[in-house]
């Protein structure tokens, strides 16, 4: 199990995320990032860690506690 | 003897490749090449926020030694690849040492076009984060600024000196209009009003003739005669791949290392990023991305591959850029510009954002450009190449605010 985090300071709405993984990211009216979901799990880790590499401005962690 | 993987070019391709090959679980040696000195850093920001001087080299810098140390890949900086041995599968550097490997990524990247006139002091290409450092100290000294070429590179750099200030601003292409590669002249025309409205003087559709050094300066001839007297000249003409290095290697080098669409461009060799030429999903040919998400997307492919040759997957990029400008974003995917036929959707607030979208001739949505407008870029990145036109047409209108969409239709 791991946690996705969001900077919504640094997120741009480049969209990256939503593309690589559009069942955990969304953007806002705002085009700003929505998390929809903030646990994944074991066997999800390597697309959601690649989708949250893909941010150009590095506003999405994933962490494992 | 444990496997070895070395990565040669340390932007984001490479890096990005090390870090996929890692959270794969890869077990073996992870070596990363990089001719430059400092701590491999993020490209985009070079004609943006490192050129105002909002982001310095630490906030743009992709890996940190003691990152790359904690994530088990082996940093070797300044030091530049001069011969890949496919037979011997090694990798020789410019001091003679010899790298070992099972797989070897080259992402090599691309080098600013030299200007066709010279380099006399003054005169700036920008793809480099030492570029960048003395164009920003050039900028400070004020105008007059000319910049060759409004592409990407030289309309952001454009923006961005208006934004700090430097006063007499000219940009200058043969083209008809900015960014005239992938706009159609609607929307390239909607930019160049954006520069003009910004003060930035625009001079499309006349060549240069030549720059030339004069006692105070330099003076930028164009082809209709007109002397443009320049403190600085930006030459923003095109990136050309690096991959001389591998002329005695025998792969097959064409505008880039050509590849399949496994990326690979022999057993054991992948390339990733603008120094790849890889065969496009949809359209056919070969065609080199010099964009930043096709080299991240391709470096998660292929350390896919590395880790699972007996599984490897095709890249099969949407091509997706974006660019700043003054206080717009500019997004572009799948296939756009002024062969295609359009429909214009006018965005939440229809002065400022708006999509354009293009179709092939048989109706398919070929791409879109977006102006300010991220949530109509979303649909349009799932949909290059699988729906029509006015499918498209119709979710991203739907994409427009609820609250906001009276003020528009």
């Amino acid at each position: 199990m791991a946690l996705v985090k969001a900077d919504l300071d640094l997120c741009q709405g480049y969209a990256n995320c939503v593309v690589a993984a559009d069942d955990v990211f969304d953007l806002d009216d705002d085009g700003l990032v929505v998390v929809l979901r903030k646990e994944v799990s074991g066997s999800e880790m390597d697309r959601i860690s690649d989708a949250a590499r893909s941010c150009p401005v590095a506003a999405l962690r994933v962490e494992t506690p | 003897m444990s496997p070895v993987t070395v990565i040669v070019g340390s932007s984001v391709g490479g890096v990005r490749t090390a870090q996929a090959l890692r959270s794969r679980g890869y077990a073996g040696d992870v070596v990363l090449v990089g001719e430059e000195t400092v701590a491999p850093y993020d490209k985009p920001p070079l004609s943006k926020g490192v050129l105002a001087g909002t982001s310095t080299g630490d906030d743009i810098t992709l890996l940190t030694e003691s990152a790359a140390r904690d994530a088990g890949i082996r940093l070797l900086l300044g030091r530049a690849a001069t011969r890949l041995d496919v037979a011997g599968h090694r990798v020789e550097l410019a001091d003679g040492e010899q790298l070992r490997y099972d797989d070897v990524v080259l992402a090599t990247g691309a080098q600013a076009r030299p200007s066709p006139w010279g380099a006399p002091p003054g005169l700036h290409v920008l793809r480099t984060l030492a570029d960048a450092t003395t164009l920003a100290r050039d900028l400070r000294r004020g105008g007059p600024l000319v910049v060759i070429g409004a592409g990407f590179v030289g309309a952001e750099v454009a923006a961005t000196a208006r934004g700090l200030g430097v006063r007499d601003v000219t940009l200058v292409d043969p083209a008809p209009a900015p960014m005239s590669r992938v706009l159609d002249p609607a929307v390239a025309g909607w930019f160049a009003r954006l520069h003009a409205e910004h003060g930035v003087t625009t001079r499309f559709g006349v060549g240069v003739d030549g720059v030339e050094q004069v006692e105070d300066g330099l003076v930028v001839r164009l082809g209709d005669g007109t002397p443009l007297p320049a403190a600085t000249v930006v030459v923003g003409i095109g990136a050309v791949p690096n991959d001389d290095w591998l002329r005695t290697s025998g792969l097959r080098l064409d505008d880039g290392v050509v590849c399949d669409r496994f990326s690979r461009a022999a057993d054991h060799v992948h390339a990733v990023g603008d120094v790849a030429r890889v065969p496009h999903p949809r359209r056919g040919g070969l065609g080199r991305a010099e964009h930043w998400t096709n080299a991240v997307e391709q470096a998660a492919c292929v350390a896919h591959n590395i880790v699972r040759p007996d599984a490897p997957r095709v890249h099969e990029p949407v091509e997706y850029v974006w660019s700043d400008q003054y206080d717009r974003t500019l997004q572009l995917t799948g296939h756009t510009g002024g062969a295609l036929g359009h429909v214009l959707v006018p965005g939440p607030d229809p002065e400022r954002s708006f999509a354009a979208l293009y179709a092939e001739p048989d109706g398919t949505f070929a791409g879109a450009v977006t102006v300010s407008w991220p949530r109509a870029l979303v649909v349009c990145r799932k949909a290059a190449g699988t729906m029509s036109l006015e499918e498209v047409r119709q979710l991203v209108s739907a994409r427009r605010p609820s609250a906001r969409t009276g003020a528009v239709t």
